[in-house]
């Protein structure tokens, strides 16, 4: 559980001003780790899931095929086994691929608010910041550290700060790095941007009429 | 910081605003809208009361839902969810007023082949979709981005992204390229070399001899993969090629007007004393043509080239679950290894000269008895191209199924799937696991003619031991075909 409100939960959407965007300082609650490099968004999400109109049935699919065994049962995979955790350790280029946002829409309806790994890809990165999940990238020594804890602590608090840039875990604190627009977008709750964007369209607008190409 | 480049030159003419985040409100030229990352962002703008703030920079087609046999086409579509995805679009773009490439339109296609053939992508833009391809638009000098869907949203309330400034890499690919070689070899290679990762945080300015020889497909299958290297967006600067592609196409400028854009084109080019962040040059002098061997899109190796051992590899572990899931032996090369499915299309290489080159391969040749062999046209334009040439009868002789346009088994969205352990040799761009649509299913990634090539084979085969017919059809303009 988060101190602050949470991330943007689905049935919990911004208000059309923008101003009910809460701010998202702290993370905790405990891990899953999911190990490997270049995890792609067709693992995270398969392609056939992404047939619908909305984001609501997204948690089901989170990892759908890592989940099961080739007859359809669920297997042992950490999304099977560390229901209830909300902190997600990863390792290198984690959510390379497509540019899916039912990625992270589903990590996220299965309950992640904050993703601690090696790198992320940044289409990636970015919907996370549109969705108000935090990243912190680690070393990767680190990264296979807080991995290994988990899996021996599977009970145990994590937390991530999002204004200290850093996990807590075991009684330590590791420093990592949140990009600097996602800090800014969680701590003043401005990660929806469009409400704010919205104030310049009348800029948006005037740079339309100067381009040479908007009149075809 | 990069200076004087394309990508900063592009940037600065079309940034609205500092925002509070630290980034930049960045304002879009073209926004490319398709079924299945879109309803949601629709959804939002309506629950938010808001309208699309510019329609006019904005177009739609359908494609990565959509049958390619043509009485799959025939509505209500047999998937309900598919025809709920179509029925959204279709509304959704009329109530906003966005122009929209369905089913019933013979311009219908990729959104990636549908922009540029129809002039709608030009020099100097910004582009974005959602969808990871975008980065193919780039290849006329745009900035091109796929973004995801609360993005959408984002553009379409204020016709901006929030965004940051990436670093530029300069990706100089020195050499002359072989007969048989092309730009997808090119840019498997080039993925190879810097990673799937290698790009995160920077764009790619390709340019060098290999890069400027490439006509505009080339060019875009170029781009297209930017992504697949990490690099979210990737660009070449535009020139006479560039210029000549988009003289005629439909919604390009005409006249005097074309001629005034171009003033514009060029001045956006990189300056000639431009300042790089980084500078990698990648020799495709004599390269072979290349095919993966993994599930990622750089564990790729020339044709001629053996499998390497999982620890010469930059990750192992990866390499070796990979060779466990191909089957592939390290140290033999890929010649000879089996395939069941042969697929040509998609937004790398779903576009005439795509169709032209693997033609050019099958001209007198059938396809291996055993081989299912897909020829998926990447618009409507496309396909009638091809088919005023000619080139559709060498496909149907060879034993090819020649289907309508769609993203199709690219990532099987519609029936067109890998069945069971399947090994598929295909012109798309992902061979991750499960992509094609079986989770058991192979793919390995090669140009269009290598496709060819190992159709007839019914294995992966060197493209350059096969005698390949000098012309294939009868060239027939592409503005000729429209309507």
């Amino acid at each position: 559980m988060s101190d602050d409100a949470p991330g943007s939960a689905g049935d919990d959407a911004p208000g059309t001003d923008g101003t009910a965007v809460p701010a998202i300082r702290r993370v905790a609650g405990t891990g899953v780790p999911v190990r490997g490099d270049d995890i792609d968004t067709d693992q995270i999400l398969p392609a056939r899931f992404l047939k619908a109109v909305t984001f609501d049935d997204m948690g089901e699919y989170a990892f759908y095929d890592q989940r099961r065994d080739g007859d359809g049962e669920l297997n042992d995979h950490p999304f099977n086994e560390y229901q209830g955790a909300n902190v997600l350790a990863v390792n290198d280029n984690f959510g390379c691929g497509s540019s899916r946002e039912h990625a992270p829409q589903g990590l996220m309806r299965w309950g992640v608010e904050a993703i601690v790994g090696e790198s992320f890809a940044e289409i990636f990165q970015d919907n996370c910041k549109s969705l108000g999940i935090a990243t912190l990238a680690v070393d990767h020594e680190d990264a296979v550290d807080l991995q290994d804890f988990i899996e021996a602590n599977p009970d145990a608090g994590i937390e991530v700060d999002v204004r200290e840039e850093t996990v807590h875990y075991d009684g330590k604190a590791v420093e990592g790095d949140v990009p600097d627009a996602m800090r800014e977008a969680l701590l003043e709750g401005i990660w929806d941007t469009t409400a704010v964007m919205r104030t310049n369209l009348d800029r948006a607008k005037a740079v339309n009429d100067s381009l040479p190409y908007t009149d075809d | 910081m990069s200076e004087g480049t394309l990508y900063d030159k592009v940037w600065e003419r079309h940034k609205v605003a500092d925002l509070p985040n630290g980034q930049d409100q960045l304002f879009i030229g073209l926004h490319l809208v398709h079924e299945v990352t879109s309803p949601q962002a629709f959804g939002m703008l309506r629950e938010r009361d808001m309208e699309v703030a510019f329609p006019d920079r904005t177009v739609a087609t359908t494609d990565h839902i959509v049958p390619t046999t043509s009485e799959g086409r025939e509505r209500p579509l047999a998937d309900e969810r598919a025809e709920e995805m179509l029925t959204h679009l279709e509304h959704n773009t009329e109530d906003a007023g966005i122009r929209f490439f369905g089913l019933e339109d013979d311009r219908q296609g990729i959104a990636h082949v549908v922009g540029p053939e129809l002039g709608f992508v030009q020099p100097g833009m910004t582009v974005v979709c959602g969808d990871s391809h975008t980065s193919t638009h780039g290849a006329f000098g745009a900035i091109g981005m796929g973004i995801g869907t609360s993005q959408i949203r984002d553009v379409f309330a204020t016709g901006s992204i929030s965004a940051d400034k990436k670093a530029v890499r300069r990706v100089e690919v020195t050499g002359e390229l072989g007969d048989g070689v092309g730009a997808k070899d090119v840019i498997l290679h080039v993925i190879r070399e810097l990673g799937v990762d290698g790009g995160v945080g920077h764009v790619y300015e390709y340019g060098g001899e290999a890069i400027r020889s490439l006509d505009m497909e080339g060019r875009l299958a170029v781009c297209n993969m930017s992504i697949e290297g990490g690099a979210r967006a990737g660009y070449i600067n535009p020139d006479e090629t560039t210029y000549e592609y988009l003289r005629g196409r439909e919604f390009a400028p005409e006249g005097e007007a074309f001629e005034e854009r171009k003033e514009y084109w060029e001045s956006i080019r990189s300056d000639e004393d431009a300042q790089y962040d980084d500078w990698v040059e990648v020799d495709a002098d004599d390269l072979a043509p290349q095919v993966s061997w993994g599930t990622n899109p750089e564990q790729v190796v020339g044709v001629d080239e053996p499998v390497p051992q999982p620890a010469e590899t930059r990750d192992p572990d990866a390499a070796e679950s990979a060779q466990a899931h191909t089957e592939v032996t390290p140290g033999e090369t890929m010649e000879g290894h089996e395939v069941d499915v042969a697929f040509l299309g998609t937004c790398t290489n779903g576009r005439v000269a795509d169709f032209r080159e693997a033609a050019r391969v099958l001209k007198g040749r059938e396809v291996a008895d055993d081989v299912r062999a897909l020829a998926v046209p990447g618009s409507g334009t496309v396909k009638r191209t091809l088919e005023a040439e000619g080139i559709d009868q060498v496909f149907k002789d060879a034993g090819f199924q020649w289907r309508e346009a769609g993203c199709s088994m690219c990532l099987a969205m519609n029936d067109d799937a890998l069945e069971g352990d399947e090994v598929c040799a295909s012109s798309s761009n992902r061979n991750y696991v499960g992509r094609q649509g079986s989770t058991e299913g192979r793919t390995h990634l090669m140009s269009p003619a290598m496709v060819a090539a190992a159709a007839v084979e019914g294995a992966v085969t060197d493209v350059r031991e096969f005698d390949a017919a000098d012309e294939v059809g009868e060239p027939v303009a592409d503005a000729e075909v429209d309507g």
